[in-house]
């Protein structure tokens, strides 16, 4: 009977052997990183809903982020260090959010915090990240960045806010769809952005909004509130969100049983859902706002072919090695472009670490312009440095045999409001 | 829409709710009456038929009532397998004591919960529904011309959604069959009573609370696969039907079929009609003081026998 606990057996030695190699495979990274003052990793805390109402989001937030860090990292790292992800699950709830942001803060050494999408969340996340002078990047849409609501070390760099986005499309619904909209939202901050901002935005227009349905996030079953839908209605505005949204689309194809009104929708009621699900033939037709393209254009952008090979993203907007694997195709770009940005104000400001937060803040504050690039796949953008929100080109689709395709792209000059706040006046 | 198509439009929708909610309370019903136990995991296993159904629809290729076919059968006795080892390897171990599995059933929850989004994943999947048609519905108007028949405007409902509620009636009525004509039901109602005696008479009680539990699960389970078509297979699609089976069970009764059925109509249409023309907060809070009420006046529920 041999005896495996003595001496050194081959395959040990063999063991070692190959551990040398990699290790010696890897030494051109030690050379990249080994100018740096220190070798020490930017640590990045990464705020995702793997968990909860967000989580098919979150996989995808997960995903893309994991692309653009190595990405930044096979191409020397930030500042000549590498950039190391530290993700952490906050359930997509606004409490768990705050203390995950803290934890950030204190246990993990995190030099930012990053990635955050559903606007509670963010609400109940950035007063955290104020109080602990850590810069926190959001990529959530919410227009509470731009509206003041916040502090100065939260910034939405990466995606562009709902006030921007209605704002620019609703010329575009008022003269090619009708100008009596009613619109279904879910009934918190993100769905109160679109109430308000699109109706103003539709009035202005010269349109009219009939009725304003507020539906509960949790809610599983809508038939029962379709019947407040006017008659009279041309244009049906929907923006609902989380797991209950294809029952919502498929019950509103079966209340108007093809005689309805005109629908305009979100991309987020459909995003993580192929198009050709069962039940959504009736959205044939009907218009969407895309922050970017889900499926690939005939004029698609080499950086957007770029961006889906690194994402492993098909030209449906799935998962490369599984199809039926859908992805948030018109957000996720925010992490991306968001991570980008934190490499170009951390090389401006010299950033060392922890001590240099606030020379962030304010060399991300300085970015002006974004040029469409591989950096930004998405478009070219503006930031504004005193709302601390970026704006940029908007997209509307039409669903063309089950294919959503660009009818209609703004410019950056559509999307822009007054500003409404000037966060380089509060202390730092 | 005017009030009358209207609350007859609530009331289909608060119909299929009803069905649903019907047969996820009956199962968990039967598992407190029959063996005490309080499962917080039922709601997971309602989950799991709906995420099962969508494996079994997802690979069987052909016409979708295939698939769907086959999930009505494949769903339910596998969950009610799941269930009767669980109770074997655990619930068993616990004597069956109150406390204890209350909280093993919330880390059976848990366990299920997050193996499912582990696996399955965070998305909502549909599964196609073997046959969904769109039924325009009639109204009576009082016109200049006398009563006449109109069709308003987005009064309908689907085939499917009948259909949904006429299976849940179907089994229903099997269950109390199997309850009130069956030897295995008889053997159930005397665990039921009194456990002591019925060890004494040689009824293999361990083995029945085994069957009641996966009994329990499986029609969860089979509700699941009934609304899936409807609503969407989601890992977190447990949490409502378990907290309104509680509250259907404790309103109808514990143990009590026809309870829990008419507890269920009474919630699921309450929900649809107050949540329409009121909000739907409103009709949580009706919900939860009308179990206040029965807990402070009537604690056996409407149609419970006080325990001697």
């Amino acid at each position: 009977m041999t005896n495996p606990k003595t001496g050194t057996t081959r395959r040990g030695a063999l063991k070692t052997l190959a551990g040398g190699a990699a290790g010696a495979a890897s030494l051109p990274l030690w050379a990249r990183f080994s100018h740096a003052q220190s070798a020490e990793p930017i640590r990045i805390g990464f705020q995702v809903h793997r968990t909860g109402i967000g989580a098919a989001y979150g996989r995808w937030y997960g995903r893309t982020t994991e692309a653009a860090a190595k990405l930044i990292n096979d191409a020397g790292g930030i500042n000549g260090r590498p950039v190391e992800i530290v993700a952490e699950d906050d359930g997509t709830d606004p409490k768990r959010g705050a203390e995950v942001v803290e934890k950030f803060a204190t246990q993990h050494n995190a030099d930012v915090a990053f990635g955050t999408l559903f606007s509670h969340v963010v609400i109940g996340s950035a007063p955290r990240a104020g109080e602990l002078k850590l810069p926190y990047f959001v990529v959530s849409e919410g227009h509470h960045v731009a509206s003041g609501m916040l502090n100065r070390y939260t910034l939405q760099p990466g995606i562009t806010d709902v006030k921007s986005q209605v704002k620019a499309m609703a010329p575009f619904v008022t003269e090619n769809l009708g100008k009596k909209v009613t619109l279904v939202f879910p009934d918190y901050a993100y769905g109160h952005d679109h109430r308000d901002f699109f109706s103003a935005a539709v009035e202005a227009q010269g349109g009219e909004v009939l009725a304003k349905l507020a539906i509960p996030p949790s809610e599983t079953s809508f038939t029962k509130y379709f019947p407040k839908i006017p008659r009279e209605t041309e244009v049906l505005y929907h923006v609902m969100v989380g797991p209950g949204v294809l029952t919502f689309v498929k019950e509103l194809g079966e209340f108007f049983g093809g005689r309805g009104p005109e629908l305009f929708g979100f991309i987020d009621s459909l995003e993580a859902v192929a198009m050709d699900s069962p039940g959504l033939e009736f959205l044939e037709g009907s218009h969407f706002w895309e922050g970017m393209p889900r499926h690939a254009q005939p004029d698609q952008s080499e950086f957007d072919k770029y961006y889906r090979a690194q994402v492993g993203v098909n030209d449906r907007g799935a998962a490369i090695n599984d199809p039926a694997d859908v992805s948030t195709y018109g957000h996720m770009f925010g992490c991306w472009e968001t991570l980008y940005v934190i490499k170009q104000a951390m090389e401006a400001a010299g950033y060392r670490g922890p001590q240099d937060r606030a020379s962030l803040v304010e060399a991300v504050e300085d970015i002006t312009v974004m040029p469409h690039s591989r950096e930004h796949p998405q478009g070219p953008k503006v930031f504004n440095g005193k709302t601390h929100q970026v704006f940029g080109q908007q997209h509307i689709s039409r669903v063309e045999n089950g294919n959503l395709v660009k009818v209609h792209t703004t410019s950056i000059e559509d999307t822009f409001y007054p500003d409404e706040v000037d966060y380089t006046k509060r202390p730092l | 829409m005017e009030i009358g198509p209207y609350i007859m439009l609530a009331s289909l929708e608060g119909a299929v709710t009803a069905a649903v909610l019907a047969l996820t309370a009956c199962g968990l019903s039967l598992v407190f009456g029959v063996m005490r136990v309080v499962n917080i995991a039922h709601g997971e296993f309602f989950m799991l038929g709906a995420v099962i159904a969508w494996w079994v629809a997802q690979g069987i290729a052909g016409h979708p009532a295939l698939g769907f076919a086959a999930a009505l059968v494949v769903a339910p006795v596998v969950v009610g397998a799941v269930a009767v080892a669980a109770d074997v390897t655990i619930l068993r171990h616990l004597d069956y004591d109150p406390e204890r599995t209350i909280v093993a059933t919330i880390g059976l929850l848990y366990i299920i919960q997050q193996l499912t989004l582990m696996t399955y994943g965070p998305e909502a999947r549909p599964v196609q529904a073997p046959f969904s048609t769109r039924i325009a519905l009639p109204w009576l108007e009082h016109g200049p011309e006398g009563w006449q028949v109109i069709w308003p405007w987005g009064l309908g409902t689907t085939t499917y959604k009948l259909a949904v509620i006429g299976a849940a009636v179907a089994v229903l009525l099997g269950v109390w069959a199997l309850m009130a004509r069956t030897r295995i039901g008889l053997l159930m109602r005397a665990t039921q009573m009194d456990r002591e005696m019925a060890l004494a008479f040689a009824i293999p009680v361990e083995r029945v609370y085994a069957l009641v539990f996966g009994l329990g699960a499986g029609l969860a389970a089979l509700a699941a696969v009934l609304i899936v078509p409807i609503q969407q297979a989601h890992y977190l699609m447990g949490g409502d039907p378990l907290l309104l089976s509680f509250v259907v069970v404790i309103i109808g009764g514990l143990g009590s079929l026809p309870g829990t059925v008419l507890a269920a109509v009474l919630i699921g249409l309450s929900d649809g009609i107050i949540s329409v023309f009121f909000s739907p907060t409103l009709a949580k809070i009706l919900a939860t003081l009308l179990v206040g009420l029965v807990l402070v006046f009537r604690p056996q529920g409407l149609f419970g026998v006080r325990a001697p």
